[in-house]
């Protein structure tokens, strides 16, 4: 009786989210894997079983293969840019300079705007109409004689997902910004001093001493984005519309629910879906468990 | 070292507090049945009408609707269950949601024809055979709709009006500008006129996101097959590979290099606005067109006059022919007040009714017998029209191909769309109806 004691209110505590996660996370999940694993490709429910089909009919879609593109174009940008601005602006202030706070908090706010709305602006801004048609980015670009710079953006069919990222970028630097300001003042100043009492320059103590210890923020940073990046949909619904020249996975998912009504396809591109994500977070978690272990 | 004990004391206290949080829970549920039913008691009959018609003319013609019933009903008055969202994507999929929960609306919106197959297929629609001979809609309506709506024998819906999707829209300043002194009517005749718009820079013809493609795309194959063939090609062994759909094809890619290059970007209205500013020769678009153009303001419409400020014609290589699509109603299965259902849809395909209704959206009614007075130039014109016109169903719209085959359709179009390749489009075109065609 005593040892249920202890764990026992503990226990009573967690025990709704147990049981909420239990069934709406993982039954749901192990529901959506037997849809998809069904034979029910059209408005009438049946629930035989039809093994892979759904995803062999996915793997000579061709329209999957154009998300599948897309969505890696977009990942591939997306993280890269963020990455880069969110260290910049970090690096920018890391050192401290006047309004800091209010320079933060400019940059963290468009995390705040939800992409529906942050889509509408950034559609008008990349609008591709040429010539005296020309607005958004492209006249701007215009006026200030940058008009080599006038392109097709979210439209153009090789780098039309790059241009989509862009937003993207725009919304998540400055939470990238916030991750990397907590990692540069996390290093010890005194490291930084007995570098420089070596005589290392200042860009070979960020070079040697800083940035190593962004490493794990590095980590994390590119687990966040990923997942954020591979599941993104009303973004691209908001700037895209229903078209498949800026179709990705979640997109398509949803064109094969509610529109195709081929409700195994769509439960199989979500259980890709989870596993694409999986790849990227299990590893990690098991990672950082660890070495919180150890610590 | 000490051995670490919960302390009784503190164990009593953690049980207190969570007895004290219980007991606070349970009172705060006794307040939530309280909150959940704000007013009176729901009257015993509420009719539940599902649609998409939430804005400009088609909002309109619904208010008209719900007057004349409510005030023919009072025991039974409406219940608008609209759900805004263009063309109604998000309400089909709140529409799918309450299906599958048993939890059907007395009535509901959909385009007439195939795209109600899925629903009949998941029986979760009845069929209104005696609804049409209760009100005598067999006589007040056109031989060929009826057939084109009918499925296996039964018919699903009573249509309310009838769009046209092979329009050509033209700006009569642009077409004097550019020196095109008649209107094209031939395919050499529309291409001559294109090349005369893009030696005038304008754009010759102006296009929007990929729906209005597959728009476009239709119209072209009407034009260069023919309605009957066009109808063939839907129906189990249709022939998708022939020489005529290759002609289609290779015409639809010619037309494609008029379009302007940022169409994807652009919603119809856009496409359409391009052509009244004066910056595009022609559009091609269904005749909601003409409500955009010519509505009001307040309805943020153009407020424009017809024949002045556009005008239109039948798209080249279709004169006679009626690319129709209809918004109609259903009686879905176990709606929860079918006497009134049923009252709802022989009100729907009245003469009063569709009367009421049409002028103010910008369509014609199905029946046959509406009166004229009441329609505006282009809707007149459309009224003598489909007295005498063949019908060809539309395919953007949802009356020739079911769901699924309409899904493969976009996709083959996106890619041609991407690469111009026309056997590649064929073929899967071809592969769409082998695997699609019932």
């Amino acid at each position: 009786m005593r040892r249920v004691r202890r764990w026992g209110p503990g226990l009573l505590l967690v025990s709704p989210s147990i049981v909420l996660i239990a069934v709406f996370v993982y039954g749901l999940i192990g529901w959506n894997v037997k849809v998809s694993l069904s034979d029910w490709r059209t408005a009438e429910k049946t629930s035989g079983w039809a093994g892979l089909d759904a995803y062999r009919d996915l793997n000579s879609d061709p329209a999957w293969d154009e998300s599948v593109h897309h969505i890696l174009v977009f990942t591939g940008t997306f993280i890269v840019g963020t990455l880069f601005f969110g260290l910049l602006l970090a690096f920018l202030l890391e050192k401290g300079v006047r309004g800091e706070g209010f320079f933060r908090s400019v940059y963290i706010f468009p995390l705040a705007v939800s992409f529906i709305a942050a889509g509408v602006v950034w559609r008008w801004l990349m609008n591709p109409a040429p010539g005296d048609r020309a607005s958004g980015l492209n006249v701007a670009f215009e006026k200030l004689g940058l008009g080599f710079l006038a392109n097709d953006w979210y439209l153009s069919l090789d780098w039309g997902m790059a241009a989509m990222a862009m937003p993207a970028i725009w919304a998540l630097s400055g939470y990238i910004m916030a991750l990397y300001l907590a990692g540069f003042r996390g290093v010890p100043e005194e490291l930084r001093e007995a570098a420089r009492m070596d005589g290392a320059s200042e860009w070979r103590v960020y070079r040697h001493v800083v940035f190593p210890f962004l490493r794990p923020i590095t980590l994390s940073a590119l687990i966040i984005l990923g997942h954020i990046s591979i599941k993104v949909f009303d973004l691209i619904v908001a700037i895209g519309g229903k078209q498949l020249i800026t179709q990705t996975p979640a997109v398509y998912m949803w064109i094969l629910i509610y529109d195709a009504r081929d409700y195994a396809e769509g439960a199989a591109i979500a259980t890709l879906l989870l596993i694409g994500i999986s790849i990227l977070v299990i590893p990690y978690l098991v990672y950082s468990v660890r070495a919180e272990r150890r610590a | 070292m000490p051995r670490v004990r919960f302390p009784r004391r503190r164990g009593r206290e953690l049980r207190v507090t969570a007895a004290r949080l219980a007991l606070l829970c349970a009172i705060a549920l006794l307040f939530v049945p309280a909150a959940g039913t704000a007013g009176p008691q729901a009257s015993s009959c509420k009719l539940q009408v599902f649609s998409w018609w939430t804005g400009g003319g088609e909002a309109a013609g619904l208010t008209k609707l719900i007057k004349t019933w409510n005030r023919n009903n009072p025991s039974c008055p409406f219940k608008n269950e609209t759900v805004a969202g263009g063309a109604g994507t998000n309400a089909k999929a709140v529409l799918a949601q309450r299906l599958a929960a048993g939890k059907p609306p007395d009535s509901f919106q959909g385009h007439a024809g195939a795209e109600l197959r899925d629903y009949i297929k998941a029986k979760q629609v009845l069929p209104i055979d005696s609804i049409y001979r209760q009100y005598g809609f067999r006589k007040a309506m056109s031989k060929q709709l009826l057939n084109q709506i009918t499925y296996k024998g039964h018919i699903y819906s009573v249509p309310v009006n009838i769009h046209r999707a092979n329009v050509l829209w033209y700006n009569p300043k642009v077409l004097k500008k550019a020196g095109i002194t008649a209107v094209p009517k031939t395919w050499s005749q529309f291409i001559a006129a294109l090349e005369k718009a893009k030696k005038a820079n304008v754009i010759p013809l102006s296009m929007a996101e990929q729906w209005t493609a597959k728009h476009l795309l239709e119209t072209v194959m009407i034009a260069t097959i023919g309605p009957t063939r066009w109808a063939a090609l839907w129906k189990k062994g249709g022939n998708w590979s022939s020489s005529g759909v290759t002609t289609a094809l290779n015409r639809y890619k010619t037309l494609l290099t008029y379009t302007n290059r940022d169409a994807a970007s652009l919603t119809w209205q856009d496409a359409g606005k391009l052509v009244v500013d004066g910056k595009a020769a022609f559009n091609i678009m269904g005749d909601w067109q003409d409500g955009y153009f010519s509505g009001s303001k307040a309805g943020d419409n153009l407020a424009l006059k017809p024949k002045v400020d556009y005008n239109w014609a039948p798209v080249p290589g279709t004169s006679g022919v009626y690319d129709w699509l209809s918004d109609s109603f259903t009686l879905p299965k176990g709606a929860p007040h079918s006497t009134a259902a049923k009252k709802w849809l022989g009100f729907l395909g009245s003469k009063k009714a569709q009367d009421q209704f049409n002028p103010v959206k910008g369509s014609i009614p199905a029946r046959t017998d509406a009166n004229p007075r009441l329609y505006g130039p282009y809707l007149k014109w459309a009224l003598r029209q489909w007295k005498t016109n063949k019908l060809a169903g539309s395919l953007a719209h949802g009356v020739v191909a079911p769901n699924a085959w309409a899904a493969d359709i976009d996709t083959a179009l996106g890619l041609f769309l991407n690469n111009r390749d026309v056997e590649r489009f064929q073929t899967a075109l071809v592969n769409a109806a082998k695997k699609r065609a019932t």
